[in-house]
């Protein structure tokens, strides 16, 4: 019920905000108050444990309720560590999405939110859904409301970015359901049932040579959404063009859904596939951190140079993945909250700094230090987290993802640690450009306002927090992630990289 | 036959019985809500006595018919849409009116009777009465006298095209019945060839001319250069019977057809059946990209959406039929709402044609455009909607069957189809043109369209009434 509650509130929620939709203010506070029961929902479920956890292979809370028998479909929720931390990093951005846009959508204010609510909505649903079935039923359901949000709400060549970003991700949507029939049916001939469940779908045994492909289904539709190159052209767009909440909900969640998505679906699925193929989504994780690093060095609008170290970020999470060892994935996992975070705020930042000047260009900019210094002073904090400054929560997951990959695969992980130098240039480059130097044409003096600073200084917070005593977050992801790695490895012949 | 078959034919009957009882009221009493009302009268009182016909059991009743769940469930998906299109027709010509509204109910009946007793047919003879007792009607429905240039040139297109494809179908039944000796499907089954090498020329050029002749009725590309002109000319709501009723009753007929003799099991025609699908996807999504007209855009819609349900034709077997029941419905519903909301959405006496007419159809009417969102979510294959299911079962069959080159098809012609959804759907929410004048909407058309719309959503949530419907009677 409680985990129903986590999917239906903001579901609810949207329906009275567009309902709300005259009166602006009434709007963005049931947002506020939506998200922040939701929360409260999510704190009691978790009720503090830390230590208590459930052991692994249970889960935290769990719903099971019929819903199409025919096909042996059910209505399966189920919660463990990883899905609580991500369903947590969810809601709070959820939340900053709803500062972000606080002032930025004048128009239409209520279906913003509706659409907004509803995508953390099925976002939830991604993370939560046991039943694959359901997980493809969110997984399709969240991009509608996405869509909207850049369609209606997006910049200048908002059209045709939220088309492309629609067309990729729901097109490589139906490889997923390909990719997921090609494992039910072959359950269903060897068993005479219909089920969708992942539990039971984890003990098929296939052939070798449907599971690629069926592991290939999953791996692209995943693949994109997180995205890898080289199937990400999407994003640069999606990204530039959304409004700044959907934008922080882009980056900060929905990439996140691809990753969770290797994690608990495509590798514990197809584990010996998912070995065979490692070496080659390695070498596209390499790929993308380097190209996305280069790529942003490349860039004069701030939101693309941003979304460029997306790809950058999400490919250490990639490579973490499939090096699949305790550590990594500890790694993989913590670099996606931290990504998370930062990102999110960058895009606010970036966000703030369009609705003050009107511009995204870099070349325009300058000087900032001097008119704002409170909102540069957030720029730098964030933009050197996210280079991996230590003491900081991404680079608690860099760190991780090269220390556990690095035993079975140097090479991929020398590579990728260049890739940290290329992080550092462009995020030099950011700082200089917009910061420092000459004032340039776009200025400013209204530095920011107590609601977006205390929006900013929560995130500074997390960051720290998770930098600095990363322990909390390992407990509670460990029985579920020791849980995939031990399902993984019985179902692989060859034993995964055990964890050094 | 004999009485006890009676009961078996009761929708027939009361069909048959109510286009009389029309006819008679315009001859005497020619009043518009009268024969209107008698005509929506029949077609409800046909789709609840519909049970009672199936507590009688599975009969053939003579050699030509066969009433059973099959024929009995897209008869209730046939009338229920007739029903739709029997409303929509009546506030379409309330508000547009014509000198004799009158005719186009009885019209209407009688391409329904043909149309329901088509899916009861088991035997080439009642297959293509039924099959010209569905389209006659359609010519004069097509080309019904409302004000409107482009109507007569339709339905003389339909005429002439029409009237050509059901020779070919007839030469194609003459030369399987050459061959084979049999008429109906149960005796033809014992005769398909199943190697590649036993195949007479006489039933290579019959089974061709046969799927020439369906494949026309069902619009598949290449046979479908009728069908934009048609849905552009014809009044929305016939248009929106066309795509559903009549298109529905060919594809069950054929579905029994294909079931019943296993004929797209065999090599020839299953090749030329995956061929007939694959063009029909993706040219029909391609050349829907091109389209200004949103009813030309339909048009191009629904003829990828008969490419997409040969998939679950091929794929044969109870699976198969209960896929194409499934999608039938939804696609029922979706075509119906989309042109229903085609003829709601006239501002002031003018008709909605280009896209660009519904430009902020949102900002003027925001039940009637979400309606119509979801509709085209729905053709696109998106969650909430039956659309998906619908998608979803397809994709089971073809997989259960290893159909890979259509399931190939499919992915590719849903991601262009998404493309000229969506756009369609960012133009609804666009803000309005200055200009727009208040709008005299449509209210009662409007909650047409809108309780479709709650329809899709409902079985699109919790399809499992549907799909034990399904179960228990056309699949059963």
């Amino acid at each position: 019920m409680m985990l129903a509650a986590l999917i239906g509130l903001p579901l609810l929620g949207g329906l009275l905000t567009w309902w709300l939709d005259r009166a602006a203010t009434a709007a963005r506070w049931v947002a506020v108050g939506t998200l922040v029961l939701t929360l409260a929902v999510l704190a009691a479920v978790w009720g503090g444990r830390t230590t208590a956890f459930p052991p692994p292979g249970t889960w935290l809370a769990e719903v099971y309720w019929s819903w199409i028998p025919r096909f042996g479909i059910h209505f399966h929720l189920a919660m463990d560590g990883v899905s609580l931390v991500l369903v947590a990093l969810t809601l709070v951005l959820g939340l900053v999405g709803v500062a972000a846009s606080w002032t930025e959508i004048r128009e239409r204010v209520g279906f913003f939110h509706f659409h907004l609510l509803w995508s953390v909505a099925g976002v939830v649903g991604v993370f939560l859904a046991l039943d694959l079935f359901l997980f493809f039923f969110f997984w399709e359901v969240m991009l509608v409301p996405m869509y909207f949000l850049i369609a209606l709400w997006g910049h200048e060549q908002r059209g045709p970015a939220a088309m492309k970003f629609f067309i990729f991700t729901q097109g490589t949507g139906l490889l997923l359901l390909i990719g997921i029939l090609v494992l039910v049916l072959l359950h269903h001939g060897g068993t005479g049932t219909w089920t969708f469940d992942y539990l039971d779908l984890r003990d098929t045994p296939i052939q070798s040579r449907y599971a690629f492909w069926g592991m290939l289904g999953l791996f692209l539709a995943f693949a994109v959404k997180m995205p890898v190159v080289p199937v990400h052209t999407w994003l640069p767009d999606a990204h530039t063009q959304a409004p700044t909440a959907g934008s922080v909900l882009l980056a900060g969640i929905l990439l996140k859904t691809g990753a969770y998505g290797l994690l608990r679906f495509a590798i514990p699925l197809f584990p010996e596939a998912s070995l065979a193929f490692a070496p080659v989504a390695l070498g596209l994780g390499v790929a993308s951190i380097l190209y996305g690093a280069v790529q942003a060095f490349a860039q004069d609008d701030f939101k693309r140079l941003v979304a460029y170290s997306s790809i950058s970020h999400l490919g250490f999470v990639l490579v973490g993945l499939y090096a699949w060892n305790a550590w990594a994935l500890q790694g993989a996992l913590m670099q996606m909250v931290a990504h998370g975070l930062s990102t999110g705020a960058l895009f606010m930042l970036a966000g703030l700094l369009q609705e003050r000047l009107h511009t995204r260009s870099m070349a325009r900019m300058g000087g900032l230090w001097g008119s704002v210094p409170r909102l540069s002073a957030f720029v730098l904090f964030f933009v050197v987290a996210s280079l991996g400054l230590p003491g900081l929560a991404n680079f608690v997951g860099e760190f991780l993802v090269l220390l556990g990959a690095f035993p079975d695969h140097p090479v991929f992980t020398v590579l990728a640690a260049v890739g940290l130098v290329g992080s550092l240039l462009y995020t030099l480059l950011l700082v200089q450009k917009s910061l420092h130097g000459p004032v340039g044409p776009a200025r400013t003096t209204a530095d920011l306002s107590l609601r977006e600073t205390g929006t900013l200084a929560v995130m500074v917070a997390g960051l720290v927090w998770l930098g600095l005593a990363p322990q909390p977050l390992f407990d509670v992801a460990e029985p579920a992630l020791s849980s995939l790695l031990r399902w993984a490895d019985q179902g692989a012949s060859l034993t995964l990289g055990a964890a050094p | 036959m004999n009485a006890a078959d009676l009961p078996l034919l009761l929708p027939w009957l009361i069909l048959g019985g109510g286009a009389l009882a029309v006819m008679g009221l315009i001859a005497f009493a020619r009043r518009h809500e009268l024969v209107a009302g008698a005509t929506l009268a029949t077609l409800a009182l046909a789709l609840v006595l519909l049970p009672a016909a199936t507590g009688a059991g599975t009969a053939m009743v003579t050699p030509l018919l066969r009433v059973d769940g099959f024929a009995l469930f897209f008869t209730g998906l046939i009338l229920a849409s007739a029903l739709v299109t029997g409303v929509l027709a009546y506030l379409e010509l309330r508000r547009r009116p014509v000198q004799q509204p009158e005719e186009l109910y009885l019209l209407l009946l009688l391409s329904t009777l043909g149309g329901t007793a088509l899916t009861a047919s088991a035997h080439f003879a009642s297959f293509f009465l039924a099959l010209e007792l569905l389209s006659v009607p359609l010519f004069a429905l097509i080309a019904y006298p409302v004000p409107r240039a482009r109507a007569v040139e339709a339905g003389f297109k339909y005429l002439v095209l029409s009237g050509a494809s059901s020779a070919v179908l007839l030469f194609g039944m003459a030369l399987i019945y050459a061959e084979s000796g049999a008429l109906g499907f149960a005796d033809l089954a014992l005769q398909v060839p199943r190697e590649s090498g036993g195949i007479g020329l006489y039933w290579v050029a019959g089974m061709a001319m046969i799927l020439a002749g369906v494949g026309f009725k069902l619009s598949l590309v290449p046979f479908h250069l009728w069908t934009p002109d048609i849905y552009q000319g014809a009044p929305p709501p016939v248009a929106g019977f066309v795509a559903t009723v009549s298109k529905g009753a060919v594809f069950a007929v054929l579905l029994r057809y294909g079931v019943d003799t296993g004929v797209f099991q065999a090599p020839g025609p299953a090749a030329v059946a995956v061929l007939l699908a694959v063009a029909s996807m993706l040219a029909g999504n391609l050349l829907a990209l091109l389209q200004e007209n949103v009813r030309r855009l339909l048009a191009y819609s629904s003829i990828a959406h008969l490419g997409y349900l040969l998939v679950a034709l091929l794929a044969g077997g109870s699976l198969g039929v209960e896929a194409a029941a499934y999608y039938l419905a939804a696609y029922f519903v979706t075509m119906l709402g989309a042109f229903g909301t085609v003829s709601a959405a006239g501002l002031d006496g003018r008709e909605v044609q280009d896209q660009t007419d519904l430009r902020g159809l949102f900002w003027r009417r925001p039940g009637l455009a979400v309606s119509f969102t979801l509709m085209l979510l729905s053709l696109a294959g998106i969650p909430l909607t039956m659309g998906f299911v619908g998608k979803f079962y397809l994709f089971v069959a073809g997989v259960g069957d290893m159909l890979w080159t259509l399931l190939g098809a499919l992915v590719v012609g849903s991601a262009i189809g998404l493309f000229y959804y969506l756009r369609l759907v960012g133009l609804l929410f666009q803000p309005p043109e200055e200009t727009a004048p208040p709008p005299r909407s449509d209210r009662a058309g409007g909650a047409v369209v809108a309780l479709l719309a709650v329809l899709l959503v409902l079985l699109g949530l919790y399809p499992t009434p549907l799909i034990d419907l399904i179960g228990v009677s056309a699949a059963g």
